[in-house]
Parts: structure tokens; sequence; C-alpha cells
């Protein structure tokens, strides 16, 4: 094992896992996340915790990991490339190690245009595939990117991202083969919709073995409303709603439950996919539905990691 | 070529204004900014009978006289109008960034009023845009990437692949804007050469660019090696 991570040990063990996403609050009321954390306690494997999702301003990922460690829940620390230095990386790494987090994702970040300090420069030092090279290095070799050695390097379980929606498709593919390389032990993708895109896209991926060295999780977005996915179809860089979903929820007398029923036959789907190790559930504003879900899905109880 | 704007009108003369107006030189150059219609000769003259105009318009009694430089940014050129220079008050200066600052050490007495947001290194497109080319990283790598410079090009300075908001052919961040790992991508395509792609990237020396601080290139001794 790379790490003392739960998440790794069941995807070792072949469990079909659960990661969720805990969003930090816009405050410093630790007692959010907290509550976040006891709600959705036992419903996923893990959790995402976001790093300024979207580029706006919330309490740092590394701060709200720990509340949920004090919760008992196990957290995936994400990191952005957007926001900090290959100094700030590293030291950040070391950090979290030391604190007790053992899952941290590492991301490009959205464009700072697209949150609510447009102004601000970005970083960009590394991009992801870079930063999991310099994260392997500190967690395999035991040493700083410059070569200098740590004595007691961090433990880690390196994950990365994947959007199968995103143009050239084939490029896409070649990254991911390159940060399969650079250090990623597993991917959760961008939310999964349009299945007809998705299946050439892990075709790709099967073809070239890239599903045989890591782990793949596939993104799920439980929709809210017609409004919320018309937003997503439109709004979010680099999703893909396709017309025929957007009709189900606009036709839909219960949207939410349409939203649920469109959730849970994606999940089902993606089950039976080869190379798919698990789902990523994304339930962005509507985390009182991963409960649900979970349970209509078949996923609970969650299995206990062996230690 | 760099390339640069004119700052609007109303920014310019609230400069003026606040330097006290009097006898006004405005100093273009014909190099680049000449090429991108921002400060060569034509320019010149419609800045100075603007300015004229405000002042006409509130008797505010400014003067004003116009030159167009060879090369704001070498000296020698600079050093050739020492007398407007010597008659002016305020020197608007519709050169990029380096020709202002040219003027600026070789008149040290003088305000150097910018009149030009200078932007970047690119190349005309056609159809009066300017785009992007060079952020002067200082360890050209486009033989790499289709002879496409990703670090000036993609929003996010990505050296192994687009992120995840590439689209269409577009950038994340503006549909106006193409993805450059698109770009690269038909590029090496069309060429029958996406191999390149297959090598990753490890992490720049950026201590080549501007993060390494301010450089300076001595004919013979590399660029900063
Ligand atoms: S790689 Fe560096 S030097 Fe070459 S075009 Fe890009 S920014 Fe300029
Ligand atoms: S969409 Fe393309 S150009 Fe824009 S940031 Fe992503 S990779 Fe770079």
């Amino acid at each position: 094992m790379r790490s003392d991570s739960a998440l790794e040990r069941l995807l070792a063990d072949g469990e079909f896992v659960v990661t969720s996403e805990i969003g930090p609050p816009k405050s410093a009321d630790g007692e959010d996340v907290r509550r976040k954390a006891r709600l959705m306690k036992g419903h996923a494997d893990a959790f995402n915790v976001t790093d300024n999702q979207t580029a706006i301003v919330r309490m740092s990922s590394l701060a709200a990991s720990l509340f949920c460690i004090q919760e008992g829940v196990e957290p995936i620390m994400q990191m952005t490339c957007r926001d900090r230095n290959r100094l700030a990386m590293q030291s950040e790494m070391l950090g979290a190690g030391a604190l007790g987090v053992k899952n941290l994702l590492c991301i490009t970040g959205d464009h700072q245009k697209f949150g609510n300090q447009p102004q601000s420069r970005n970083v960009f030092d590394l991009d992801s595939t870079q930063q999991l090279m310099v994260f392997k290095r500190m967690r395999d070799e035991g040493e700083m990117w410059c070569g200098d050695s740590i004595k007691v390097p961090p433990r880690m379980f390196l994950g990365a991202a994947a959007n199968p929606f995103a143009d050239p498709l084939e490029l896409g593919v070649v990254r991911l083969a390159k940060k399969a390389v650079a250090g990623a032990d597993f991917i959760q993708t961008q939310a999964i919709f349009d299945l007809q895109r998705f299946d050439e896209w892990m075709g790709m991926v099967r073809s070239r073995g890239i599903d045989k060295d890591v782990h793949i999780l596939a993104g799920i977005i439980p929709l809210r409303s017609a409004k919320a996915a018309r937003f997503m179809a439109s709004k979010v860089p680099g999703m893909s709603v396709p017309d025929e979903v957007l009709a189900r929820m606009s036709r839909a007398s219960d949207e939410k439950a349409e939203g649920l029923r469109i959730c849970l036959e994606t999940i089902e789907e993606l089950r039976g996919r080869p190379g798919i190790d698990g789902i990523h559930l994304m339930p962005v504003n509507w985390e009182s539905a991963l409960p649900e879900i979970t349970e209509r899905a078949g996923l609970l109880p969650r299995p206990q990691a062996r230690r | 070529m760099i390339i640069g704007e004119q700052k609007p009108l109303d920014e310019i003369i609230a400069m003026v204004e606040k330097e006290g107006g009097g006898r006004i030189l405005v100093a273009g150059c014909r190099s680049c900014v000449a090429v991108c219609l921002a400060g060569g000769e034509e320019e010149v003259e419609q800045l100075a009978s603007s300015l004229r105009e405000h002042s006409d318009d509130r008797s505010l009694g400014w003067e004003l006289r116009t030159v167009t430089l060879q090369r704001q940014c070498e000296r020698s050129f600079d050093e050739a109008i020492s007398e407007l220079v010597d008659w002016s008050d305020a020197l608007v200066s519709l050169g990029c960034g380096v020709g202002a600052q040219v003027l600026s050490e070789v008149y040290p007495r003088r305000v150097i009023l910018p009149a030009i947001d200078t932007s970047s290194m690119g190349a005309p497109e056609g159809g009066g845009k300017w785009k992007e080319r060079c952020s002067g990283c200082g360890d050209c790598t486009i033989h790499l990437s289709g002879g496409i410079c990703p670090i000036a090009r993609c929003s996010k300075m990505l050296q192994n692949g687009p992120c995840g908001g590439s689209q269409e052919g577009k950038c994340e961040t503006s549909p106006e804007r193409d993805c450059a790992w698109q770009l690269i991508y038909d590029h090496l395509r069309a060429k029958d050469r996406l191999d390149l792609l297959e090598a990753s990237l490890p992490p720049k020396d950026w201590s080549r660019s501007r993060d390494g601080g301010p450089r300076t290139v001595v004919r013979g001794r590399g660029s900063g090696r």
C-alpha cells in the first residue's frame, strides 16, 4: 500500500467504491464542515474537499479536510495548480500528510474568470501532470522535487481528474495516460450524462490499457431541476448534457424525482462497464440527496476497509 | 512584434491635465505600435488633434506638437528630438512600454505620460486583430508542440495537454478564444506527428523567464544560461 488510505485499501480489495464531495464554506465556520461530514458519513468511502471551487474563495481544503478527519470521515483533499506554485504545493503536501490526510487530488483548477475575483493572477507554475510527478517523487523517493531528502515522507493516495467530454477527445486520453505515468493512483471523471461519448472515451482508455494502471471512478451529478440541467449544459465548462436528458427534465412533473431517476439509471449503467471501479457522486447544492441515492442504488452499507 | 493599444482618450486627457497641460509633445513610433495601429504617425496626429480640440473647447490654451520616431526604444532616435522635448511641458508617449521607458531615461527631468497599454508579443491576424504568440519564457520548446506555444496561448500555460474546459476548439475562458491545445492537436495531426504529444514535459525551469528577475541578454553569452 502506498498510503494508509481506506479508499486505496477498498480499491485494492476490489470493492466498487463511492466517493462524494464536501464543499468548504465561504466563512471561518468549522462547524459547517463538521455538520456536512456528519450528514454524509457512511454514505461514501471518502469525500473530496474542494479547493476554491470555480475560483470562489472558501475555507482552505486543508483546514476543511482536518474537520472531516475529526468527524471520522476520510477526506480527499483537492489542490489546484491555479493558486499555488511548487513551493506552496510541496509544503502543503507535507502539512496534509502530517495532519492525517491520506488522499490528494491534483487538479488544474477552473480559470479565475469564473469566480468572484477575476482580477487575480493565476499561478500554473506546474500543470496537474507535473504536480503528480512532484508528489509521486515526494512519496516514493522521499525527495523534494529539487532532490533534497525528506526524513518522513508523506504517504498519500494520489488522484487526478479526467474529462471524457473535453476536446480533442484523443488528446484527453493521451493526457490521462501521462497522468497515470506521472503518479495518479485513481481518476475521477467529469459528471457523465452523455453515455455514448463516455463509452467512446472509455474504449480509447481501455485500448491503451490505462484502466489497468489507475482506478477510474465515474463522475455523477444528480440533477435537481430542469433549470440546473440547462445551466450545466450551457454555463459549466467541459460539461455535456444531451438534449434527451434536458427534455426528460423539462417534461417531468416532479423534477427532483426525475433527476434522481436519471442519476440511478446512470449509476446502474456504469456499474456494468469494465474498467470502472467506483463512482464519484457530486450532489452539487443538494447534499441531502446523497443518502437517498446510495440507498436506492444498493450501495449501502459501505464496506469497512481492512486495516 | 510588440502589441499594444491606445488608452481611452479621457484617460489620456486626465493624465495630461494632472501634469498641468501647457506645451504638449506627442511622440509616436514607426515600428511595432505603428503596425498595430496604436502609435504610428496617423495615430499621433489623431491624438494631437483630439487633445487640441479638448483644449479649444475649454480654452485651456494647450499647444501641441508631434513627432514619430523610427524606434522609440533606441536612445539615438530619442536623443535626436531634444529640441522638441525642451520646448514641451508634457510628453505623451505613443510608443510601447519599452519605448516610453527609454524616452524617460533619455529625458530624466520629464514625466513621460504613457498613452499606450502594451499587452504582449504577437502577430497580426488580419481584420484588425493582433494575437499574443510568445510570453518570453526564455526557454523555447515550441518544436514539441507543433510550433504553437502553450505558454502564451493556453490560458493556463498547460504544457502536457488540454484542461477539461476545452470544447469544440474553444478555450473555457471565452468562445472567442481558440484553445491552444486544439490548435496544437490539429496541427500535429495534419503533420502526422501526434507521437510528439506522448512525451511528458517535467516541471518547467521558470528561472529563465521573468520569474528569475528582469533579464539581460549579453551578446555571445547566451540567454542567461
Ligand atoms: S515557449 Fe517560451 S519563448 Fe517559445 S514562444 Fe512560448 S513563451 Fe515564447
Ligand atoms: S481550454 Fe484550452 S486554452 Fe483554455 S485553458 Fe484549457 S487547455 Fe488552455
